[in-house]
C-alpha cells in the first residue's frame, strides 16, 4: 500500500543546536507509527514539519501524497493535528471550539454544528459541551483537543504527546479513544515519551534521540534487540548485592547488571519461574535478605535505555547486553517499571 | 475561492475573539478603568493647574481633556491585538490555526477587527465618563460620528503595529512592557493633556508632528471642543489634523500589514 507519510533526509538547525539530523520516515496508509524519544529528541520538530508549521532546512516530505513544502494548504486539508501545543481555546465552550474549527475547515455552518455535536457525543463531552473548556479536567481538554483534530474527518492524524501530563485514568481513557480511532483505518503518527504507550498503540516504532533515528521496528523486534526474560531482585542490605550477584550469575544466561543506588540486580535468564524459585533458595541459604523480586520481560524502556545508553560508546549494543543503571535518570522518570511480565 | 475564505475565516476568528470579550469581562473593565482614572486625575487634580486656551474655567479643561483621553485610550486599546496574539502563540492556538486549511491572513484580520469592536465599547464607556465630568459634544451628529470613526481608524492602523509586535515578542509580559514604554511618552508628548505652547521648543516640534496630537486635534475639532477665538495652530499637521491622521494610518497599514503577516507565517517556528 502507498505510504501516507514520507520524509526524506529532514534536517532542522537552530542557532546552536541541530534539532533534526537527517530523518527518514515512511508510514504506510492505515498504520500507526510511534515516534518515541525523550524531551528534546526532535519528535515535535518532525510533527511540526509534517503538519506544515515549520520548514526544514533540508530534506523533503509528503503527506497523503502531497508535497509538504510545495503545497502546504493542500496538506492541511488532509490532516488533523492535536497534542502538546495545538490547543483548544479555554474561553470558548467545547462546542464553540469544534464549531470554529469546522468553519475554518470550510465545512459550512450547518455541517460544522452537526459535526461538533457528533464529536462531543462520541468523546463523552456532551454534558460539558456548553461550558467554557477552561472548566474541563486535563483529560477532558485533551479529548476535546483530539476531537478538534478529527473535525474534518481527515485520513491522517498527528498526535503530539497526547497523554503527557494526564493522570493514569485520563491516559487510559485517551488510549481507548485512540484505539477506536485507528480501528477505523486512520493513519496515525503519534509521538510519545511513554514506552508502554508506543507499545500499546503503534504498529511500528521509531526511536529518536538527538535528532537522529537510533532504532526502528515493531515493538517485538525492538524488544528482541535487548533480549529475553530477566530476573529483577532488590536486596535488603546493599552490602550483600555483590554476593548475591556471584551466587545468582550461574543461574542466568548473561552478566547481571547492578544498580547500587536502588540495591537492585537485573539478570537475563531462561526458564522463568523455576529460575526464580532456585534463586530464592540460593539466597535464603546464604542468608541474604531481599525486599522485592520478580520476573520481567523487557519493556520498551529497556530498549530505549540500552539504545541510548550504549550509543555513545558502541555502534550497536550486543543483543544480550545487560541493562545497567539508567544512564539518563531524568529521561524515564515518568515511566513505571512493572516487575512482572504480564502488564 | 481565495477571497471569500479570507472574509468568512476572518469573521470566524473575529467572532471567537468577541466571545472572549464577553467571557472575560475583566479585560474590558481593566482597559477602561485606567482611562477613567486618568479622566478623574486630570479633571480634578491636575486640571486646575493647567491653563487651556478658552479660559480659566475648570470646565474648559475638561472639554479639552476628553479628546486626549480618547486618543490615548484607543491606542492602548489597540495593544490588545498584540497581547492577544502573543497569548495565542504561547497557548498553541496559533499552531492550531496554522495547521488548518484556512486563509492565513484571516487570523490577524479577524483579530484586528474584533479589537475594533473592543474599542467601540471602550469609546462608549469613556464618552459616558466624559459626560459625567462635564464634557459635551458641541458639533453636529455627523461631525461627531466622523470624530469617532477617525479614532477607530487610527486605532485600527495602530493595532497592525501591535499585531506585528505581538508575533515577534516571546511573551505577553514582554509585549506589555515594551508597548508601555513606547506608548506612554508618545501619548504624553502631545497635545493630549496639556496645550502644546507650554512645552519646551524641541519637544513642542516633536509633539506638533506626533500623529497622536493630530488625532487629538481632529477629535477636538470634530466634537466641537475648541472654543471660539482660539487661534489655529501654526504646524501643518495640526492645521490639517484629519488628513494627517489618515496619512499616518495609511502608512501604518501599508507597512505593518505585510510585516505582521510575514511574522505570522514565521511565528511559532521555535
Amino acid at each position: 500500500m502507498a505510504d501516507a507519510i514520507t520524509a526524506t533526509g529532514l534536517v532542522k538547525r537552530y542557532k546552536t543546536v541541530t534539532a533534526l539530523d537527517g530523518v527518514d520516515l515512511a508510514v504506510p496508509t492505515g498504520s500507526v507509527l510511534g515516534l518515541l524519544g525523550p524531551n528534546g529528541a526532535g519528535k515535535t520538530t518532525i510533527v511540526r514539519i509534517l503538519t506544515t508549521l515549520l520548514q526544514p532546512d533540508e530534506g523533503s516530505a509528503t503527506v497523503a501524497g502531497v508535497d509538504v513544502l510545495a503545497k502546504p494548504r493542500d496538506v492541511r486539508r488532509r490532516i488533523g493535528l492535536s497534542g502538546q501545543y495545538a490547543a483548544v481555546d479555554e474561553y470558548l465552550t467545547g462546542f464553540e471550539n469544534l464549531d470554529m474549527i469546522g468553519r475554518l475547515y470550510h465545512l459550512g455552518v450547518k455541517r460544522s454544528r452537526e459535526r461538533a455535536r457528533e464529536l462531543l457525543a462520541s468523546f463523552r463531552l456532551e454534558d460539558a459541551a456548553d461550558r467554557p473548556s477552561k472548566t474541563y479536567s486535563g483529560g477532558m481538554r485533551r479529548r476535546l483537543d483530539l476531537a478538534g483534530a478529527l473535525v474534518a474527518d481527515p485520513p491522517i492524524i498527528f498526535l503530539d504527546e497526547p497523554t503527557t501530563g494526564l493522570d493514569p485514568r485520563g491516559r487510559t481513557e485517551m488510549w481507548e479513544v485512540i484505539q477506536n480511532l485507528v480501528a477505523g483505518g486512520t493513519t496515525l503518527l503519534l509521538t510519545t515519551q511513554y514506552l508502554e504507550e508506543a507499545d500499546l498503540l503503534a504498529d511500528d516504532i521509531v526511536v529518536i534521540d538527538h535528532g537522529k533515528i537510533i532504532a526502528q521496528g515493531t515493538a517485538d523486534q525492538l524488544k528482541m534487540q535487548v533480549g529475553g526474560e530477566r530476573l529483577e531482585l532488590t536486596v535488603r542490605d546493599p552490602a550483600t548485592l555483590h554476593a548475591a550477584r556471584d551466587l545468582l550469575e550461574p543461574l542466568g544466561v548473561g552478566k547481571a547488571g547492578l544498580d547500587e543506588g536502588r540495591r537492585t540486580l537485573l539478570m537475563p535468564i531462561t526458564g522463568g519461574a523455576q529460575v526464580l524459585t532456585e534463586a530464592l533458595r540460593v539466597l535464603d541459604d546464604a542468608g541474604i535478605g531481599i525486599d522485592d523480586v520478580g520476573l520481567r520481560r523487557p519493556t520498551l524502556d529497556d530498549v530505549f535505555l540500552s539504545l541510548t545508553g550504549h550509543a555513545s560508546e558502541e555502534d550497536t549494543p550486543p543483543p544480550d547486553a545487560p541493562v545497567t543503571t539508567p544512564p539518563h535518570p531524568g529521561r524515564h522518570a515518568a515511566t513505571d517499571e512493572s516487575p512482572t511480565g504480564g502488564a | 475561492m481565495a477571497a471569500p475564505t479570507v472574509f468568512s475565516d476572518s469573521y470566524v476568528v473575529a467572532k471567537r475573539n468577541i466571545i472572549k470579550i464577553k467571557r472575560v469581562p475583566d479585560l474590558l473593565v481593566f482597559t477602561t478603568l485606567s482611562p477613567i482614572m486618568f479622566v478623574l486625575l486630570f479633571a480634578y487634580v491636575f486640571g486646575g493647574a493647567i491653563a487651556v486656551p478658552g479660559g480659566a474655567d475648570p470646565d474648559a479643561y475638561r472639554e479639552f481633556l476628553m479628546a486626549g483621553i480618547f486618543a490615548q485610550t484607543v491606542i492602548f486599546g489597540a495593544t490588545i491585538t498584540g497581547a492577544g496574539l502573543a497569548e495565542d502563540v504561547k497557548k498553541g492556538i496559533i499552531d492550531r490555526f496554522r495547521s488548518l486549511p484556512m486563509a492565513p491572513s484571516a487570523v490577524l484580520t479577524g483579530r484586528t477587527i474584533s479589537d475594533v469592536a473592543n474599542n467601540v465599547l471602550v469609546l462608549i464607556v469613556m464618552s459616558l465618563t466624559g459626560l459625567l465630568v462635564g464634557w459635551a459634544i458641541h458639533s453636529s451628529p455627523a461631525e461627531a460620528a466622523l470624530g469617532y470613526l477617525l479614532l477607530l481608524i487610527f486605532a485600527y492602523a495602530v493595532s497592525w503595529i501591535m499585531a506585528w509586535l505581538g508575533m515577534l515578542v516571546p511573551s505577553v509580559e514582554v509585549f506589555n512592557n515594551a508597548t508601555f514604554i513606547v506608548i506612554f511618552p508618545l501619548t504624553f508628548v502631545a497635545n493630549t493633556f496639556v496645550p502644546l505652547e507650554t512645552l519646551p521648543a524641541p519637544l513642542q516640534t516633536f509633539a506638533e508632528w506626533n500623529p497622536v496630537s493630530a488625532v487629538t486635534q481632529a477629535s477636538r475639532e470634530l466634537f466641537g471642543n475648541i472654543p471660539d477665538g482660539v487661534p489655529t495652530p501654526d504646524a501643518w499637521p495640526l492645521q490639517n489634523p484629519v488628513l494627517y491622521t489618515l496619512i499616518w494610518s495609511a502608512i501604518f497599514i501599508i507597512v505593518f500589514v505585510p510585516l505582521a503577516n510575514y511574522q505570522y507565517r514565521r511565528s511559532t517556528s521555535r
